[in-house]
């Protein structure tokens, strides 16, 4: 087991958005969680980011280490954990290579880092070409590719994606996917956040259902994508 | 037009004072959103420092322990008092502003307020109300070109703050540490998901800030040498004006503002009257901002501090 996560509760004030879920990811798995608005899906990410405090019963282990003795920037520059957040938030006034290096800040392999920019720009070779444009000025795609792009060149291990299909034409989507599978196949483990519930289980080996703020089901993809429930509630079916 | 030129060689001394100053205002401003209102003191207070430092030196040279020349001296002054008032700007950080980092920004403006207060009169409790005068660290000479008068004084107040200007931002543009302040300032949630330490980038903004109030209280002090614990409140209530005027989180914008400001005084001053001329100059300002409400290079995004 790569990541387990033991309960996990979090709440906004006194919101409660997680009421003590349970998973885990094996390396190199690739993982998903869907759910509808609201379910909590965001803040589990954030969780295992260290955005948002976790309430004191919970648990996360990584690698055999205490996940939770790493502060947000740790998580990523030494645990080797991306994160392509919710609505990309790039930094719009920075350019691409300037979004790519930043990700790169805490890294110490310098010879490492020009292959691996030049690693994102063979996978989305349209950021090559728009290399010194403001980040703010891509198109909704393009964005899109530079989170994952972003993500890729700042922790390896495992990546983090909160709603890559978002606001995308069915056709790009279909270009992140193969891009985020080819990462996979080069080692990266990916734990996958999805509303499109079939697109995700498409993809994914495994996946967990979240309904407001617990897991309802789990299991191999396949046999999600034939659940009667699942398929009246996320599949349109 | 001699006198023309002569006010503007007068204004570009006192733009730097007020340009220099309001680039901590903006850094801070910009990356952490925050009004450090403690700011002017840090001048203050950097203007002090500068004042042990070359006195202590003075003192060294004549016991003839440790002859140094007065340009040299004056470096050592400048870049040491530089240094250890990068230290007090990041003392205040980590102790007045980060335990409040997610409080309401009225309890961080108010913080500010009071540990101005504090410097203020801690000054007075440690060295009493006896004013100190600032050493004459370079022999004072003017040069007459064609009835404009220029000190070697004002050539090097204003040479100095343009080149550390300069240097800061090359320092924003260039190097990684620059491109974490400036992408704080456009998110500074996600930040952290950079692996980017933002505690380390805080600490660095007010550093780098500090630093350059440090180097304003000395080139003021050699301008004017008497040092006052209150020195910094008018000061920095007009480079804070010269921040916000210049728009949020730019250095170059703060720094044209600053001598903007410089401008319009000296000039109010020279041409209409000098006893309105805070009146007068302000009510300009005032109508500038009208008209330009983000100021001169104020971005159309705020920074995001939500998730
Ligand atoms: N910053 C916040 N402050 C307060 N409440 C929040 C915050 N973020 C999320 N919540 C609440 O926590 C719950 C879970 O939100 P979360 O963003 O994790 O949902 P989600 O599954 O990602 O939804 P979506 O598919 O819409 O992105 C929701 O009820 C939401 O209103
Ligand atoms: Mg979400």
């Amino acid at each position: 087991m790569l990541l387990s996560v033991n309960n996990l509760r979090v709440s906004y004030g006194n919101i409660k958005a997680l009421h003590g879920i349970n998973f885990h990811i094996d390396e190199g798995e690739i993982v998903c969680i869907i759910g509808a608005n609201g379910a909590g899906k965001s803040t589990t990410l954030r969780a295992i980011s260290r955005l948002i405090p976790v309430e004191k019963e919970t648990a996360i282990t990584y690698m055999g280490k205490d996940l939770l003795d790493y502060s947000a920037d740790k998580v990523v520059s030494e645990l080797g954990i991306s994160h392509v957040p919710e609505g990309r938030r790039l930094f719009g006034n920075l350019t691409v290579m300037e979004n790519l290096k930043l990700a790169t800040f805490s890294r110490k392999d310098k010879q490492k880092i020009s292959q691996d920019v030049d690693r994102v720009f063979a996978i989305f070779p349209r950021l090559k070409e728009r290399m010194s444009q403001k980040a703010g000025t891509l198109s909704g795609g393009e964005q899109q590719m530079l989170a994952v792009g972003r993500a890729f060149m700042s922790g390896r291990e495992v990546m983090l994606l909160d709603e890559p299909s978002m606001g995308l034409a069915p056709l790009l989507m279909r270009d992140v996917f193969i891009a985020l599978k080819e990462i996979n196949q080069e080692g990266t483990t990916i734990l996958l956040v999805e509303q499109n519930a079939r697109m995700a289980l498409q993809f994914a080996q495994r996946g967990y259902v979240l309904e407001t703020g617990s897991i309802v089901l789990e299991g191999v993809s396949k046999d999600l994508l034939e659940d009667p429930k699942v398929k009246r509630a996320y599949l349109g079916a | 037009m001699t006198s023309f030129l002569q006010n503007l060689v007068n204004a570009m001394q006192w733009g730097s004072f007020y340009a220099l100053i309001a680039l901590g205002y903006s850094m801070v401003y910009g990356v952490l959103m925050l009004f450090n209102f403690a700011h002017g003191d840090i001048f203050m207070v950097g203007a002090y420092i500068g004042f042990f430092v070359s006195s202590g030196l003075i003192a060294l040279s004549a016991l003839g322990s440790l002859v140094l020349p007065s340009w040299l001296i004056l470096s050592i002054t400048i870049l040491l008092a530089m240094f250890l008032t990068s230290f007090v700007g990041m003392l205040l950080e980590r102790v007045g502003y980060r335990p409040l980092r997610s409080a309401p920004r009225a309890s961080a403006a108010i913080t500010g307020l009071m540990i101005g207060i504090i410097l203020e009169t801690g000054n007075l409790a440690l060295l009493g109300a006896q004013r100190y005068k600032f050493p004459a660290l370079i022999e004072s000479t003017t040069y007459n070109l064609g009835g404009v008068f220029i000190t070697n004084k004002k050539i090097l107040i204003v040479f100095v703050s343009l080149l550390l200007m300069f240097a800061l931002h090359q320092f924003v543009q260039r190097t990684k540490w620059g491109m974490a302040m400036r992408a704080m300032a456009y998110d500074y949630i996600v930040v952290p998901l950079m692996g980017v330490p933002i505690n380390t980038i805080a600490l660095l903004t007010f550093a780098l800030g500090s630093a350059l109030a440090a180097a304003a209280g000395i080139l003021f002090g050699i301008a004017y040498p008497v040092l006052d614990p209150y020195m910094g409140i008018l000061y920095g209530w007009k480079a804070f004006v010269a921040a916000i005027l210049g728009g949020r989180g730019s250095i170059i914008g703060a720094a044209l503002a600053g001598f903007l400001l410089g401008f319009i005084e000296i000039f109010v001053a020279a041409f209409i009257s000098s006893t309105l001329r805070d009146l007068i100059a302000y009510s300009i300002i005032l109508l500038i901002l009208t008209f330009r409400p983000h100021g001169f290079f104020g971005e159309a995004y705020s920074a995001r501090l939500r998730l």
